[in-house]
């Protein structure tokens, strides 16, 4: 099977800075793939060098199983949807749309008649005659989307398009573009900071770090396995466990990772079954998040844990803040870090 | 004592200040205006004696002054055109990242605002003599070239600088080469600013004359004709009309230079 | 960054954007550049006495010449004095317009002053001199104006006053000095205006807030911040001032400026060296202004 998007050791620095450390990953077609990380770690600059804005120092790019890299954007059957949009504001929205059949040299009458038909799908059917900046933040995503999509590109990117939207409309539009990806059979590459966001539109995630892809798993992996401290805690946060504490606690100094909502919390002098991992600190603080609490325990002058408890009826209230409490787990749910 | 002033709002002073040295500024060129019209040829006699239109039908009748007006036209036409093409090219060449020698570049393009005109018109002339060339019509416009095309550079750099470069990338990534995406994205975007720069080139090479004075030779410009004229005893209002007329060319080209490149909706920032 | 025809690929890039580049280029280069190093040749050379002709030999005389005569020094002197007075005067003029259109004065305002600012700056440089040739002459406006406000004693003993009066405004250094002011004030007022613009507006209420009376707000915040401005402003009426050679000519008394020697030397003398020694005063002067200047902030400010 030829892979849709193929990277292989990319290699991008600028001045001092490497941006790509030797990145490899291979995209399935059809693929809803997630490129996951914070800001600066290699991420958009990995969807530039896949789109064509930028070159590769080492390494090669390659689309469909061609070598693209060296390839300029425009010879590239791969289209992006932009984090500002970039509309072009001297064009109505159907002209936008349009643009791309347009330098391809498609006639005015059949490219306005693709145009508005795109602009159907993204339900902004009637705004083919408006300006971008009559436009709000979603209306000019969709449009964006539109003005990709009306190629009939192989490969769709996406950099961090959600990211000006209201909490919101962020959610509707994530159920709108996994549905539209699934409706298209494109593949799509995206970009985002924000781990829920991935973890719910993805097949599989790779998550950067400072230009290295840290671990690249199907979300439910990443999220129960994390194989490094830093995928533990960019993805849902779980508590790292390493060095003193660790032995400490399991006899040997091996880091490991445990999620918050996986640990018990109990008054200090509780019982606790025998089968699981205990531990024993002072309750620093609860956070009440409604549906649940997260409470921060010190068990050591620089360890704190984080225990998130989902709140019900049945349970005994939490003790008070500077309470001494008891924290339990059961052993195989500590996930074992990798050492870097 | 804390001061009661509300500090959002001018004093009577500050009102008056403002409006006082804004009148000053504009209060000489009226005054021109207002002497085109007088009745009195020998002197500066104020308050004019009479009005009159008689020194314009003087004025239309001279053909010296509309050679020089010809003159004039044809340097700034030329000058204009010549400085348009370099200007946009040297705009697009320095609208990217710093690269190795790019402040000197930077450099270079601000020189001929910023050194004195004597010095660039004492330059050229030593450069025309050096090479042995007679000055004459392609020795003015040479000159005017070199500080047009700075406005030019200017006015088209400052609009490529506010367009975000994702706009480019989207062009090509929806499939548009280079030359389509200068002529469909990046030229209508540009439109007003270059139209601008050429305005205000034009004006400014219209109403040249410091460096003029020095690459000449013997043509006459209308600037050049005009400061001859200021020696003159009489005539003076004759003089005064070329001023008038002076005034009524350049004075819309400035004003639609200035509308043209107000931000407005339909730019960058949209 | 910019946006750009050639910079989103690399390599190929550079290539098209030397080529962009290159007419520009080439004209400056060879047209200017090459002008102001002939230009700085023919300083190195000299005339001969004789034959007045220009001996193309490298040497130091046309510049030993310009500093041993003493009136040299005189045109060197004072053609920098009133550099600087012209400069000190234009800040004082300029600052209250250039405040008002800062901070006082609304959207609309504040374009009405942009273009009542500019368009005396675009007007013709020659039509302005001759206006003020008529508004400062023995009969013009102006004494027509001490006249009817009862101020002639006032004008004559103006007029008194050794080394800047003369017999009329329109042939003293005060009257040149006046000149001078208005033609560069817009050069002044706008970059005052842009970095008065950047104070906020809460530093002042902050300062008054903690008791300090305007005088000393203005001393203390107002001034140290707007300074960029006004060295960047004062960097054109410094150098404008010190090159120019016609308002000299037209308006003010009969001592020489640096910019008429330039243009008399080369004209009628046909002293081409040693007008190009006279220009490369007001450069190294210029130069090391701006480097004053820049101390100062006059490039952020422009």
């Amino acid at each position: 099977m030829t892979h849709a998007i193929e990277l292989q050791q990319a290699r991008r620095v600028f001045g001092s800075v490497v941006a790509l450390d030797d990145v490899s990953l291979a995209v399935a077609p059809r693929e809803f793939f997630a490129l996951l990380g914070p800001s600066g770690s290699g991420k958009t600059t990995c969807l530039r060098l896949i789109a064509g804005f930028d070159r590769p120092d080492d390494g090669r790019v390659l689309l469909d199983g061609r070598d693209v890299t060296d390839a300029p954007p425009f010879q590239r059957n791969v289209n992006t949807v932009f984090q500002d949009y970039a509309l072009f504001p001297h064009m109505t929205v159907a002209e936008n749309v349009a643009y791309g059949p347009r330098v391809r040299g498609v006639a005015a009458a059949e490219r306005r008649k693709r145009a508005l038909d795109m602009l159907d799908l993204v339900r902004l059917g009637d705004f083919g005659d408006r300006r971008p900046n009559q436009l709000s933040g979603g209306q000019k995503q969709r449009v964006a989307l539109a003005r990709a999509l009306v190629n009939q590109p192989k490969v769709l990117l996406l950099d961090e398009p959600l990211g000006a939207l209201d909490l919101k409309l962020r959610e509707e539009m994530q159920a709108e573009l996994k549905a539209l990806q699934q409706r298209l059979g494109i593949t799509f590459v995206y970009v985002t900071h924000d781990q829920g966001e991935a973890l719910s539109m993805a097949d599989r995630v790779a998550v950067f770090n400072e230009g290295r892809i840290e671990q690249l798993d199907a979300p439910r992996e990443l999220y129960a396995r994390p194989r490094t401290a830093f995928v533990a805690s960019f993805v849902g946060s779980a508590n790292v466990v390493d060095g003193p504490l660790a032995s400490r606690l399991t006899g040997r100094p091996a880091a490991f990772a445990i999620r918050p909502e996986l640990v018990q919390i109990y008054p200090a002098d509780s019982p606790v079954d025998g089968g699981l991992v205990s531990c024993e600190g002072v309750l620093e603080d609860i956070l009440y998040h409604g549906a649940s609490s997260r409470c921060h325990v010190r068990l050591m002058p620089q360890a704190v844990l984080a225990v998130v408890r989902t709140e019900s009826a049945e349970l005994t209230p939490l003790p008070q803040p500077g309470a001494r409490v008891r924290l339990a787990w059961r052993p195989e749910d500590a996930v074992p870090l990798r050492k870097d | 004592m804390r001061s009661r002033r509300d500090w959002s709002r001018p004093s009577v002073w500050q009102k008056f200040a403002a409006a006082a040295g804004l009148a000053f500024l504009h209060l000489p060129v009226l005054v021109i205006v207002l002497y085109a019209f007088t009745t009195e040829d020998r002197t500066y006699q104020f308050p004019p004696p009479g009005l009159t239109l008689h020194w314009f039908e003087v004025a239309f009748a001279r053909s010296d002054i509309w050679e020089a007006m010809r003159l004039s036209l044809l340097v700034a036409a030329v000058a204009t055109l010549l400085a348009i093409v370099l200007g946009t090219l040297a705009a697009f060449g320095m609208a990217r990242r710093p690269f190795p020698g790019k402040e000197s570049i930077t450099l270079l393009f601000v020189l001929p605002i910023a050194l004195p005109g004597i010095i660039t018109g004492l330059a050229l002339l030593a450069g025309i003599r050096s090479v042995g060339i007679d000055p004459g019509f392609w020795t003015i416009v040479a000159g005017h070239v070199t500080f047009c095309l700075v406005i030019v550079y200017n006015n088209v750099l400052a609009r490529l600088r506010r367009i975000p470069p994702s706009w480019v990338e989207a062009s090509m990534d929806l499939g548009a080469g280079r030359w389509q995406t200068f002529r469909l994205v990046l030229l209508p975007q540009i439109a007003t600013a270059l139209l601008a720069g050429g305005m205000l080139a034009f004006a400014l090479s219209f109403d040249e004359i410091i460096v003029t004075l020095f690459t000449a030779g013997h043509e006459k410009t209308l600037p050049i004709w005009f400061y001859n004229e200021l020696f003159r005893p009489r005539e003076r209002p004759i003089t005064n009309v070329v001023a008038v007329v002076v005034i009524l060319v350049t004075l819309p080209l400035i004003l639609a230079a200035y509308y043209l490149t107000r931000p407005d909706e339909h730019g960058p920032g949209a | 960054m910019a946006a750009s025809l050639a910079g989103s690929l690399r390599g190929r890039s550079a290539f098209y954007a030397a080529l962009l580049l290159l007419p520009p280029l080439l004209w400056l280069g060879t047209v200017y550049l090459g002008s102001l190093f002939a230009l700085l040749f023919q300083s190195f050379y000299s005339i001969d006495e004789f034959t007045a002709r220009i001996v193309p030999k490298l040497t130091l005389d046309t510049y030993r010449r310009l500093v041993s005569h003493p009136a040299n020094l005189d045109i060197i002197r004072r053609t920098l004095f009133m550099a600087i007075a012209v400069t000190l005067a234009s800040a004082v003029v300029a600052f209250p317009i250039a405040n008002y259109m800062a901070r006082y004065a609304g959207p609309k305002m504040k374009a009405f002053f942009y273009v009542g600012v500019m368009l005396p700056m675009w007007t013709s440089y020659l039509v302005k001199v001759y206006a003020w040739r008529l508004i400062l002459a023995k009969q013009g406006i102006l004494s027509w104006f001490f006249g009817a406000a009862g101020a002639e004693r006032l004008l004559d003993a103006l007029l008194r006053i050794p080394s800047i009066g003369g017999p009329s405004l329109a042939s003293s250094y005060l009257g040149m000095f006046v000149v001078f002011v208005y033609m560069w004030l817009p050069f002044m007022i706008l970059p005052l205006a842009a970095a008065l613009e950047r104070v906020p507006g809460s530093l002042l209420q902050a300062s008054a807030d903690l008791g300090a009376r305007p005088g000393q707000t203005f001393r203390t915040i107002v001034l140290p911040l707007a300074l960029p401005g006004l060295a960047a402003g004062s960097v054109f009426t410094f150098s404008l001032t010190l090159g120019d050679y016609i308002i000299p000519s037209v308006v003010g008394a009969p001592g020489f400026f640096i910019g008429m020697m330039v243009y008399q030397q080369q004209g009628t003398a046909g002293n081409l060296p040693l007008a190009a020694a006279f220009s490369v005063v007001p450069i190294v002067l210029i130069a090391l202004y701006l480097s004053l200047a820049k101390r100062l902030g006059a490039f952020d400010a422009l």
